[in-house]
Protein backbone atom coordinates (compact mmCIF):
# COMPACT_ATOMS: atom_id res chain seq x y z
CA UNK A 1 0.00 0.00 0.00
CA UNK A 2 2.80 2.32 0.99
CA UNK A 3 4.69 1.52 -2.20
CA UNK A 4 1.60 2.17 -4.27
CA UNK A 5 1.14 5.50 -2.57
CA UNK A 6 4.70 6.45 -3.37
CA UNK A 7 4.22 5.54 -7.01
CA UNK A 8 1.05 7.60 -7.18
CA UNK A 9 2.74 10.51 -5.46
CA UNK A 10 5.71 10.34 -7.80
CA UNK A 11 3.35 10.55 -10.77
CA UNK A 12 1.56 13.44 -9.20
CA UNK A 13 4.82 15.32 -8.76
CA UNK A 14 5.90 14.82 -12.37
CA UNK A 15 4.08 17.80 -13.86
CA UNK A 16 5.51 20.10 -11.20
CA UNK A 17 9.04 18.85 -11.75
CA UNK A 18 8.67 19.18 -15.48
CA UNK A 19 7.73 22.85 -15.37
CA UNK A 20 10.59 25.34 -15.70
CA UNK A 21 10.09 27.20 -12.47
CA UNK A 22 7.78 27.21 -9.56
CA UNK A 23 6.73 30.09 -7.42
CA UNK A 24 8.68 30.27 -4.20
CA UNK A 25 6.50 31.51 -1.38
CA UNK A 26 9.43 32.43 0.82
CA UNK A 27 11.22 34.37 -1.88
CA UNK A 28 7.99 36.11 -2.82
CA UNK A 29 7.36 37.07 0.79
CA UNK A 30 10.81 38.55 1.16
CA UNK A 31 10.63 40.58 -2.04
CA UNK A 32 7.17 41.85 -1.08
CA UNK A 33 8.76 43.04 2.15
CA UNK A 34 11.79 44.48 0.38
CA UNK A 35 9.55 46.39 -2.01
CA UNK A 36 7.87 48.09 0.92
CA UNK A 37 11.27 48.85 2.46
CA UNK A 38 12.56 50.46 -0.73
CA UNK A 39 9.47 52.66 -1.00
CA UNK A 40 10.12 53.64 2.62
CA UNK A 41 13.46 55.01 1.43
CA UNK A 42 11.84 57.65 -0.76
CA UNK A 43 8.63 58.20 1.15
CA UNK A 44 9.31 59.18 3.85
CA UNK A 45 13.09 58.56 4.14
CA UNK A 46 14.57 60.71 1.41
CA UNK A 47 11.75 63.25 1.67
CA UNK A 48 12.58 63.95 5.32
CA UNK A 49 16.33 63.68 4.82
CA UNK A 50 16.29 66.29 2.07
CA UNK A 51 13.40 68.25 3.61
CA UNK A 52 15.34 69.04 6.75
CA UNK A 53 18.34 70.22 4.76
CA UNK A 54 16.57 73.02 2.91
CA UNK A 55 15.45 76.36 4.32
CA UNK A 56 12.12 76.63 6.05
CA UNK A 57 10.46 78.31 3.08
CA UNK A 58 11.15 75.33 0.80
CA UNK A 59 10.31 72.32 2.95
CA UNK A 60 7.00 71.57 1.26
CA UNK A 61 8.50 71.86 -2.20
CA UNK A 62 10.89 69.02 -1.35
CA UNK A 63 8.17 66.81 0.11
CA UNK A 64 5.95 67.55 -2.87
CA UNK A 65 8.69 66.78 -5.38
CA UNK A 66 9.29 63.39 -3.75
CA UNK A 67 5.59 62.55 -3.79
CA UNK A 68 5.06 63.82 -7.32
CA UNK A 69 8.04 61.85 -8.61
CA UNK A 70 6.73 58.73 -6.88
CA UNK A 71 3.51 59.23 -8.85
CA UNK A 72 5.07 60.01 -12.20
CA UNK A 73 7.68 57.26 -12.05
CA UNK A 74 5.11 54.66 -11.01
CA UNK A 75 2.77 55.48 -13.88
CA UNK A 76 5.54 55.73 -16.48
CA UNK A 77 7.13 52.51 -15.23
CA UNK A 78 3.85 50.69 -15.79
CA UNK A 79 3.16 52.29 -19.16
CA UNK A 80 6.55 51.88 -20.79
CA UNK A 81 9.52 52.19 -18.41
CA UNK A 82 9.59 48.57 -17.25
CA UNK A 83 9.40 47.37 -20.84
CA UNK A 84 12.24 49.64 -21.94
CA UNK A 85 14.42 48.45 -19.06
CA UNK A 86 13.52 44.77 -18.84
CA UNK A 87 11.95 43.94 -22.20
CA UNK A 88 14.28 41.77 -24.28
CA UNK A 89 15.22 44.37 -26.90
CA UNK A 90 18.86 44.64 -27.84
CA UNK A 91 22.14 45.47 -26.08
CA UNK A 92 21.17 49.11 -25.63
CA UNK A 93 17.49 49.27 -24.78
CA UNK A 94 14.56 46.99 -24.08
CA UNK A 95 11.47 46.91 -26.27
CA UNK A 96 7.74 47.54 -26.10
CA UNK A 97 6.79 43.92 -25.46
CA UNK A 98 5.85 44.57 -21.83
CA UNK A 99 4.11 47.91 -22.29
CA UNK A 100 1.27 48.18 -19.77
CA UNK A 101 2.34 44.77 -18.39
CA UNK A 102 1.25 43.25 -21.68
CA UNK A 103 1.13 39.46 -21.44
CA UNK A 104 1.92 39.43 -17.75
CA UNK A 105 -0.74 37.88 -15.56
CA UNK A 106 -0.72 37.18 -11.86
CA UNK A 107 0.68 33.74 -12.63
CA UNK A 108 3.60 34.95 -14.75
CA UNK A 109 6.90 34.35 -13.02
CA UNK A 110 10.21 36.15 -13.12
CA UNK A 111 12.61 33.56 -11.76
CA UNK A 112 10.59 32.08 -8.93
CA UNK A 113 8.70 35.20 -7.88
CA UNK A 114 5.71 36.78 -9.66
CA UNK A 115 6.78 39.09 -12.45
CA UNK A 116 4.26 41.63 -11.16
CA UNK A 117 6.32 41.70 -7.95
CA UNK A 118 9.64 41.98 -9.77
CA UNK A 119 8.19 44.85 -11.78
CA UNK A 120 6.92 46.53 -8.60
CA UNK A 121 10.24 46.03 -6.79
CA UNK A 122 12.05 47.61 -9.73
CA UNK A 123 9.46 50.40 -9.78
CA UNK A 124 10.57 51.48 -6.30
CA UNK A 125 14.11 51.87 -7.65
CA UNK A 126 12.73 53.91 -10.54
CA UNK A 127 11.05 56.14 -7.96
CA UNK A 128 14.02 56.84 -5.75
CA UNK A 129 16.51 57.55 -8.53
CA UNK A 130 14.92 60.71 -9.99
CA UNK A 131 13.95 61.66 -6.44
CA UNK A 132 17.60 61.63 -5.43
CA UNK A 133 18.34 64.19 -8.16
CA UNK A 134 16.11 66.87 -6.63
CA UNK A 135 18.85 67.57 -4.10
CA UNK A 136 20.96 69.06 -6.89
CA UNK A 137 18.46 71.71 -7.90
CA UNK A 138 16.58 72.20 -4.62
CA UNK A 139 15.15 75.60 -3.65
CA UNK A 140 15.08 77.27 -7.07
CA UNK A 141 13.37 75.18 -9.76
CA UNK A 142 9.85 75.48 -11.14
CA UNK A 143 7.57 72.62 -10.13
CA UNK A 144 6.47 71.98 -13.70
CA UNK A 145 10.13 71.70 -14.71
CA UNK A 146 10.63 69.04 -12.03
CA UNK A 147 7.68 67.04 -13.36
CA UNK A 148 8.78 67.18 -16.99
CA UNK A 149 12.45 66.60 -16.25
CA UNK A 150 11.85 63.65 -13.95
CA UNK A 151 9.49 61.89 -16.35
CA UNK A 152 11.66 62.31 -19.42
CA UNK A 153 14.83 61.47 -17.48
CA UNK A 154 13.33 58.23 -16.19
CA UNK A 155 12.66 57.01 -19.72
CA UNK A 156 15.71 58.45 -21.46
CA UNK A 157 18.41 57.83 -18.85
CA UNK A 158 17.29 55.47 -16.12
CA UNK A 159 15.52 52.86 -18.24
CA UNK A 160 18.32 52.37 -20.80
CA UNK A 161 21.05 52.18 -18.16
CA UNK A 162 18.97 49.74 -16.10
CA UNK A 163 18.75 47.69 -19.30
CA UNK A 164 22.51 47.86 -19.89
CA UNK A 165 23.26 46.61 -16.40
CA UNK A 166 20.30 44.51 -15.26
CA UNK A 167 18.17 43.91 -18.36
CA UNK A 168 20.68 41.78 -20.27
CA UNK A 169 22.28 44.74 -22.08
CA UNK A 170 25.89 45.24 -23.12
CA UNK A 171 27.32 45.90 -19.66
CA UNK A 172 25.61 42.80 -18.28
CA UNK A 173 27.21 40.80 -21.11
CA UNK A 174 30.63 42.19 -20.21
CA UNK A 175 30.14 40.80 -16.70
CA UNK A 176 29.63 44.06 -14.84
CA UNK A 177 28.94 43.85 -11.13
CA UNK A 178 26.23 46.19 -9.88
CA UNK A 179 24.23 44.33 -7.28
CA UNK A 180 21.67 46.93 -6.25
CA UNK A 181 22.32 50.04 -8.29
CA UNK A 182 25.70 51.68 -7.78
CA UNK A 183 25.64 52.56 -11.46
CA UNK A 184 21.93 52.38 -12.21
CA UNK A 185 20.82 54.44 -9.22
CA UNK A 186 23.68 56.31 -7.57
CA UNK A 187 25.99 57.25 -10.43
CA UNK A 188 23.09 58.26 -12.67
CA UNK A 189 21.40 60.30 -9.93
CA UNK A 190 24.66 61.89 -8.75
CA UNK A 191 25.82 62.88 -12.23
CA UNK A 192 22.37 64.16 -13.18
CA UNK A 193 22.23 66.27 -10.01
CA UNK A 194 25.63 67.79 -10.77
CA UNK A 195 24.66 68.59 -14.35
CA UNK A 196 21.37 70.07 -13.15
CA UNK A 197 23.18 72.21 -10.58
CA UNK A 198 25.48 73.53 -13.31
CA UNK A 199 22.74 74.15 -15.88
CA UNK A 200 20.32 75.78 -13.43
CA UNK A 201 22.99 77.73 -11.59
CA UNK A 202 23.50 78.35 -7.90
CA UNK A 203 20.84 79.52 -5.47
CA UNK A 204 20.73 83.27 -5.10
CA UNK A 205 23.36 84.29 -2.57
CA UNK A 206 25.41 81.10 -2.87
CA UNK A 207 28.09 80.72 -1.55
CA UNK A 208 28.15 83.89 0.57
CA UNK A 209 24.75 83.79 2.25
CA UNK A 210 24.41 81.09 4.88
CA UNK A 211 21.79 78.55 3.80
CA UNK A 212 21.65 76.42 6.88
CA UNK A 213 19.50 73.30 7.16
CA UNK A 214 16.20 74.30 8.73
CA UNK A 215 15.51 71.11 10.67
CA UNK A 216 18.24 68.58 11.28
CA UNK A 217 15.92 66.52 13.46
CA UNK A 218 13.90 65.84 10.32
CA UNK A 219 17.08 65.03 8.40
CA UNK A 220 18.25 62.53 10.99
CA UNK A 221 14.80 60.91 11.07
CA UNK A 222 14.90 60.57 7.29
CA UNK A 223 18.43 59.20 7.41
CA UNK A 224 17.33 56.55 9.90
CA UNK A 225 14.52 55.52 7.58
CA UNK A 226 16.99 55.36 4.68
CA UNK A 227 19.24 53.03 6.65
CA UNK A 228 16.34 50.68 7.40
CA UNK A 229 14.95 50.90 3.86
CA UNK A 230 18.36 50.09 2.40
CA UNK A 231 18.00 46.58 3.82
CA UNK A 232 15.27 46.05 1.24
CA UNK A 233 17.24 47.88 -1.44
CA UNK A 234 20.31 45.65 -1.18
CA UNK A 235 18.91 42.61 0.62
CA UNK A 236 16.00 42.45 -1.80
CA UNK A 237 18.28 42.63 -4.81
CA UNK A 238 19.20 39.00 -4.19
CA UNK A 239 15.62 38.38 -5.38
CA UNK A 240 15.47 35.49 -2.94
CA UNK A 241 15.27 34.84 0.78
CA UNK A 242 18.62 33.16 1.05
CA UNK A 243 22.25 33.51 2.06
CA UNK A 244 22.92 36.07 -0.69
CA UNK A 245 20.24 38.30 0.76
CA UNK A 246 21.41 37.99 4.33
CA UNK A 247 25.04 38.55 3.39
CA UNK A 248 24.06 41.57 1.28
CA UNK A 249 22.15 42.95 4.22
CA UNK A 250 25.01 42.35 6.61
CA UNK A 251 27.59 44.09 4.43
CA UNK A 252 25.14 46.95 3.86
CA UNK A 253 24.79 47.45 7.57
CA UNK A 254 28.54 47.24 8.23
CA UNK A 255 29.37 49.74 5.51
CA UNK A 256 26.75 52.22 6.77
CA UNK A 257 28.04 51.97 10.32
CA UNK A 258 31.64 52.40 9.23
CA UNK A 259 30.77 55.30 6.93
CA UNK A 260 29.01 57.13 9.77
CA UNK A 261 31.89 56.60 12.19
CA UNK A 262 34.50 57.63 9.63
CA UNK A 263 32.83 60.88 8.59
CA UNK A 264 32.24 61.81 12.23
CA UNK A 265 35.85 60.99 13.10
CA UNK A 266 37.21 63.16 10.29
CA UNK A 267 35.12 66.09 11.49
CA UNK A 268 36.18 65.51 15.07
CA UNK A 269 39.83 65.58 14.06
CA UNK A 270 39.48 68.48 11.65
CA UNK A 271 36.98 70.74 13.39
CA UNK A 272 37.07 69.60 17.00
CA UNK A 273 33.54 68.17 17.08
CA UNK A 274 31.66 65.29 15.51
CA UNK A 275 28.50 66.72 13.93
CA UNK A 276 25.21 64.87 13.68
CA UNK A 277 24.76 65.86 10.04
CA UNK A 278 28.26 64.53 9.37
CA UNK A 279 27.47 61.19 10.96
CA UNK A 280 24.27 60.67 8.99
CA UNK A 281 25.88 61.87 5.76
CA UNK A 282 28.71 59.39 6.27
CA UNK A 283 26.11 56.71 6.81
CA UNK A 284 24.38 57.51 3.52
CA UNK A 285 27.78 57.57 1.79
CA UNK A 286 28.54 54.13 3.24
CA UNK A 287 25.18 52.84 2.02
CA UNK A 288 25.54 54.27 -1.47
CA UNK A 289 29.07 52.93 -1.80
CA UNK A 290 28.30 49.37 -0.70
CA UNK A 291 25.22 49.20 -2.94
CA UNK A 292 26.91 47.93 -6.14
CA UNK A 293 29.14 45.63 -4.13
CA UNK A 294 26.62 44.31 -1.65
CA UNK A 295 26.04 40.85 -3.17
CA UNK A 296 29.66 40.23 -4.06
CA UNK A 297 31.80 41.21 -1.09
CA UNK A 298 32.18 39.91 2.44
CA UNK A 299 31.97 41.80 5.74
CA UNK A 300 35.72 42.53 5.74
CA UNK A 301 35.45 44.16 2.33
CA UNK A 302 32.38 46.07 3.53
CA UNK A 303 34.33 47.50 6.45
CA UNK A 304 37.00 48.85 4.11
CA UNK A 305 34.37 50.10 1.66
CA UNK A 306 32.56 51.96 4.47
CA UNK A 307 35.82 53.48 5.65
CA UNK A 308 36.80 54.65 2.18
CA UNK A 309 33.26 55.93 1.56
CA UNK A 310 33.52 58.13 4.66
CA UNK A 311 36.89 59.54 3.66
CA UNK A 312 36.39 59.98 -0.09
CA UNK A 313 32.83 61.33 0.07
CA UNK A 314 33.77 63.78 2.83
CA UNK A 315 36.57 65.34 0.81
CA UNK A 316 34.47 65.23 -2.37
CA UNK A 317 31.74 67.21 -0.61
CA UNK A 318 34.15 69.89 0.56
CA UNK A 319 35.82 70.01 -2.86
CA UNK A 320 32.66 70.32 -4.96
CA UNK A 321 30.98 72.93 -2.82
CA UNK A 322 33.75 74.96 -1.31
CA UNK A 323 36.56 74.70 -3.81
CA UNK A 324 34.67 74.42 -7.10
CA UNK A 325 31.72 76.45 -5.72
CA UNK A 326 29.15 74.31 -7.47
CA UNK A 327 25.78 74.54 -5.75
CA UNK A 328 24.77 70.89 -5.87
CA UNK A 329 22.60 72.02 -3.01
CA UNK A 330 22.14 68.87 -0.97
CA UNK A 331 25.43 67.24 -2.07
CA UNK A 332 23.93 64.56 -4.27
CA UNK A 333 27.00 64.09 -6.46
CA UNK A 334 29.67 63.93 -3.76
CA UNK A 335 27.63 61.59 -1.58
CA UNK A 336 25.72 59.40 -4.07
CA UNK A 337 27.65 59.87 -7.30
CA UNK A 338 31.12 59.61 -5.84
CA UNK A 339 29.95 56.83 -3.52
CA UNK A 340 28.46 54.95 -6.47
CA UNK A 341 31.65 55.35 -8.50
CA UNK A 342 33.84 54.28 -5.60
CA UNK A 343 31.72 51.24 -4.78
CA UNK A 344 31.42 50.19 -8.41
CA UNK A 345 35.20 50.26 -8.65
CA UNK A 346 35.84 48.61 -5.29
CA UNK A 347 33.57 45.65 -6.00
CA UNK A 348 36.12 44.73 -8.67
CA UNK A 349 38.68 44.50 -5.88
CA UNK A 350 36.78 43.05 -2.94
CA UNK A 351 34.90 40.42 -4.94
CA UNK A 352 38.25 38.64 -5.10
CA UNK A 353 38.44 35.35 -3.22
CA UNK A 354 42.12 35.74 -2.42
CA UNK A 355 42.15 38.65 0.04
CA UNK A 356 42.01 36.62 3.24
CA UNK A 357 39.42 38.01 5.65
CA UNK A 358 38.64 40.76 3.14
CA UNK A 359 37.65 38.27 0.43
CA UNK A 360 34.40 38.26 -1.47
CA UNK A 361 32.60 35.68 -3.53
CA UNK A 362 34.51 35.72 -6.79
CA UNK A 363 34.47 37.54 -10.12
CA UNK A 364 31.86 37.39 -12.83
CA UNK A 365 31.67 34.41 -15.17
CA UNK A 366 34.45 34.57 -17.72
CA UNK A 367 36.53 37.05 -15.71
CA UNK A 368 39.57 35.53 -14.03
CA UNK A 369 41.50 38.42 -12.53
CA UNK A 370 40.97 41.48 -10.39
CA UNK A 371 42.30 43.64 -13.22
CA UNK A 372 39.76 42.10 -15.57
CA UNK A 373 36.83 42.82 -13.25
CA UNK A 374 38.05 46.34 -12.43
CA UNK A 375 38.37 47.08 -16.14
CA UNK A 376 34.76 46.07 -16.76
CA UNK A 377 33.66 48.14 -13.76
CA UNK A 378 35.55 51.15 -15.12
CA UNK A 379 33.93 50.78 -18.52
CA UNK A 380 30.55 50.80 -16.81
CA UNK A 381 31.41 53.85 -14.73
CA UNK A 382 32.69 55.90 -17.67
CA UNK A 383 29.85 54.89 -19.97
CA UNK A 384 27.18 55.68 -17.40
CA UNK A 385 28.74 59.04 -16.52
CA UNK A 386 29.10 60.13 -20.14
CA UNK A 387 25.63 58.97 -21.20
CA UNK A 388 23.92 60.39 -18.11
CA UNK A 389 25.70 63.74 -18.33
CA UNK A 390 24.99 64.24 -22.03
CA UNK A 391 21.35 63.17 -22.01
CA UNK A 392 20.56 64.96 -18.73
CA UNK A 393 21.99 68.17 -20.17
CA UNK A 394 19.88 67.78 -23.29
CA UNK A 395 16.73 67.07 -21.30
CA UNK A 396 17.30 70.13 -19.11
CA UNK A 397 17.72 72.33 -22.18
CA UNK A 398 14.53 70.97 -23.76
CA UNK A 399 12.55 71.26 -20.53
CA UNK A 400 13.91 74.79 -20.12
CA UNK A 401 12.44 75.70 -23.48
CA UNK A 402 9.14 74.04 -22.65
CA UNK A 403 8.77 75.83 -19.32
CA UNK A 404 10.15 79.26 -20.24
CA UNK A 405 13.24 78.72 -18.10
CA UNK A 406 13.83 76.11 -15.44
CA UNK A 407 14.14 78.59 -12.58
CA UNK A 408 11.68 80.65 -10.68
CA UNK A 409 12.35 84.40 -10.61
CA UNK A 410 14.67 85.94 -8.05
CA UNK A 411 11.72 87.42 -6.20
CA UNK A 412 9.99 84.04 -6.11
CA UNK A 413 13.15 82.30 -4.98
CA UNK A 414 13.47 84.78 -2.13
CA UNK A 415 9.86 84.20 -1.10
CA UNK A 416 10.33 80.44 -1.20
CA UNK A 417 8.92 77.66 -3.33
CA UNK A 418 6.30 76.56 -0.78
CA UNK A 419 4.27 79.72 -1.25
CA UNK A 420 5.21 80.37 -4.87
CA UNK A 421 4.55 76.90 -6.26
CA UNK A 422 2.04 75.43 -3.85
CA UNK A 423 0.35 78.30 -2.00
CA UNK A 424 1.08 76.64 1.31
CA UNK A 425 3.51 77.04 4.21
CA UNK A 426 5.23 74.19 5.95
CA UNK A 427 4.92 75.82 9.34
CA UNK A 428 2.26 78.04 10.83
CA UNK A 429 3.60 78.35 14.33
CA UNK B 1 12.71 106.78 38.55
CA UNK B 2 15.02 104.63 36.53
CA UNK B 3 14.64 101.76 34.13
CA UNK B 4 17.29 99.10 34.54
CA UNK B 5 17.73 96.97 31.43
CA UNK B 6 19.98 93.98 31.92
CA UNK B 7 21.16 91.59 29.22
CA UNK B 8 22.30 88.35 30.78
CA UNK B 9 23.21 84.78 29.88
CA UNK B 10 20.10 82.60 29.81
CA UNK B 11 21.46 80.05 32.27
CA UNK B 12 21.98 82.80 34.88
CA UNK B 13 18.31 83.80 34.88
CA UNK B 14 17.35 81.80 37.99
CA UNK B 15 20.28 83.19 40.01
CA UNK B 16 19.44 86.75 39.02
CA UNK B 17 15.75 86.27 39.76
CA UNK B 18 16.62 84.99 43.22
CA UNK B 19 19.04 87.81 43.96
CA UNK B 20 16.46 90.39 42.90
CA UNK B 21 13.78 88.79 45.10
CA UNK B 22 16.13 88.94 48.07
CA UNK B 23 16.56 92.70 47.79
CA UNK B 24 12.83 93.19 47.29
CA UNK B 25 12.32 93.81 43.59
CA UNK B 26 8.57 93.51 43.04
CA UNK B 27 8.31 93.11 39.30
CA UNK B 28 10.22 92.77 36.11
CA UNK B 29 9.69 92.12 32.43
CA UNK B 30 11.60 89.34 30.74
CA UNK B 31 12.26 88.96 27.02
CA UNK B 32 14.19 86.29 25.14
CA UNK B 33 16.50 88.20 22.82
CA UNK B 34 19.44 87.65 20.53
CA UNK B 35 22.51 89.77 20.09
CA UNK B 36 26.24 90.06 20.27
CA UNK B 37 28.94 92.12 21.91
CA UNK B 38 32.65 91.46 22.19
CA UNK B 39 31.87 87.79 22.43
CA UNK B 40 30.77 87.96 18.78
CA UNK B 41 28.81 84.92 17.63
CA UNK B 42 29.78 81.35 17.19
CA UNK B 43 30.33 79.16 14.17
CA UNK B 44 28.26 76.22 13.01
CA UNK B 45 29.55 73.56 10.65
CA UNK B 46 27.35 71.73 8.16
CA UNK B 47 29.11 69.10 6.07
CA UNK B 48 32.36 70.97 6.48
CA UNK B 49 30.87 74.35 5.49
CA UNK B 50 31.36 76.95 8.18
CA UNK B 51 28.56 79.40 8.94
CA UNK B 52 29.11 82.20 11.41
CA UNK B 53 26.11 82.85 13.60
CA UNK B 54 26.33 86.44 14.82
CA UNK B 55 23.45 86.51 17.22
CA UNK B 56 23.58 84.58 20.45
CA UNK B 57 20.56 83.91 22.66
CA UNK B 58 20.33 86.19 25.71
CA UNK B 59 17.73 87.23 28.27
CA UNK B 60 16.68 90.84 28.65
CA UNK B 61 15.32 91.97 32.02
CA UNK B 62 13.58 95.30 32.41
CA UNK B 63 13.08 96.61 35.94
CA UNK B 64 11.63 99.98 36.89
CA UNK B 65 12.83 101.26 40.30
CA UNK B 66 13.03 104.35 42.47
CA UNK B 67 16.25 106.21 41.84
CA UNK B 68 17.56 105.51 45.34
CA UNK B 69 17.19 101.77 44.74
CA UNK B 70 19.20 101.64 41.50
CA UNK B 71 22.57 100.91 43.03
CA UNK B 72 21.39 97.85 44.98
CA UNK B 73 19.63 96.38 41.98
CA UNK B 74 22.63 96.87 39.73
CA UNK B 75 24.84 95.32 42.38
CA UNK B 76 22.55 92.31 42.76
CA UNK B 77 22.42 91.67 39.03
CA UNK B 78 26.15 92.16 38.56
CA UNK B 79 26.97 89.71 41.32
CA UNK B 80 24.46 87.06 40.40
CA UNK B 81 24.92 87.13 36.60
CA UNK B 82 28.70 87.15 36.55
CA UNK B 83 30.68 84.12 35.42
CA UNK B 84 33.87 86.04 34.68
CA UNK B 85 33.86 84.77 31.11
CA UNK B 86 33.18 86.72 27.95
CA UNK B 87 29.50 87.23 27.11
CA UNK B 88 28.19 87.85 30.64
CA UNK B 89 26.11 90.77 29.37
CA UNK B 90 25.45 94.43 30.20
CA UNK B 91 23.27 96.62 32.37
CA UNK B 92 21.81 99.89 31.11
CA UNK B 93 20.26 102.46 33.43
CA UNK B 94 17.95 105.02 31.83
CA UNK B 95 15.64 107.66 33.18
CA UNK B 96 11.87 107.27 33.17
CA UNK B 97 9.68 110.31 32.55
CA UNK B 98 6.41 108.86 33.67
CA UNK B 99 4.87 105.65 34.99
CA UNK B 100 1.17 104.84 35.10
CA UNK B 101 -0.41 101.75 36.69
CA UNK B 102 -3.21 100.97 34.30
CA UNK B 103 -5.54 99.29 36.79
CA UNK B 104 -5.65 102.10 39.37
CA UNK B 105 -4.41 105.14 37.54
CA UNK B 106 -1.59 105.60 40.12
CA UNK B 107 1.44 107.36 38.73
CA UNK B 108 5.21 107.49 39.07
CA UNK B 109 6.81 106.14 42.29
CA UNK B 110 3.56 104.77 43.63
CA UNK B 111 3.00 102.95 40.37
CA UNK B 112 6.31 101.06 40.42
Amino acid sequence: MKALLLIVLSFLSVPAMASEAELSGSNTAWILTSTALVLLMTLPGLALFYGGLVRRKNILSILMQCFAIAGISSVLWLVVGYSLAFGEGNDWIGDFSKVMMNGISKDTLSGDIPESLFMLFQMTFAIITPALIIGGYAERIKFKAVLLFSGIWLLAVYAPIAHWVWGGGWLAKLGIYDFAGGIVVHITAGVAALVAALVIGPRHGFPKTPMMPHNLTMTVTGAGLLWVGWFGFNGGSALAANGDASMAMLVTHISAAMGALTWAAIEWKKFGKASVLGAVTGMVAGLGTITPASGFVGPGGALVIGLLAGIVCFYATVYIKQTLKIDDSLDVFPVHGVGGILGTLLVGVFASTSLGVFSGFGFADGIATMAGQVKVQLIGIVASIVYTAAVTWLILKVVGLMTGGLRVSLEQETTGLDLIEHDESGYNL
Amino acid sequence: MKLITAIIKPFKLDDVREALSEIGVDGLTLTEVKGFGRQKGHTELYRGAEYSVDFLPKMKLEIAVETSFVERVVEAITTSARTGKIGDGKIFVTSIDQIVRIRTGETDNSAI
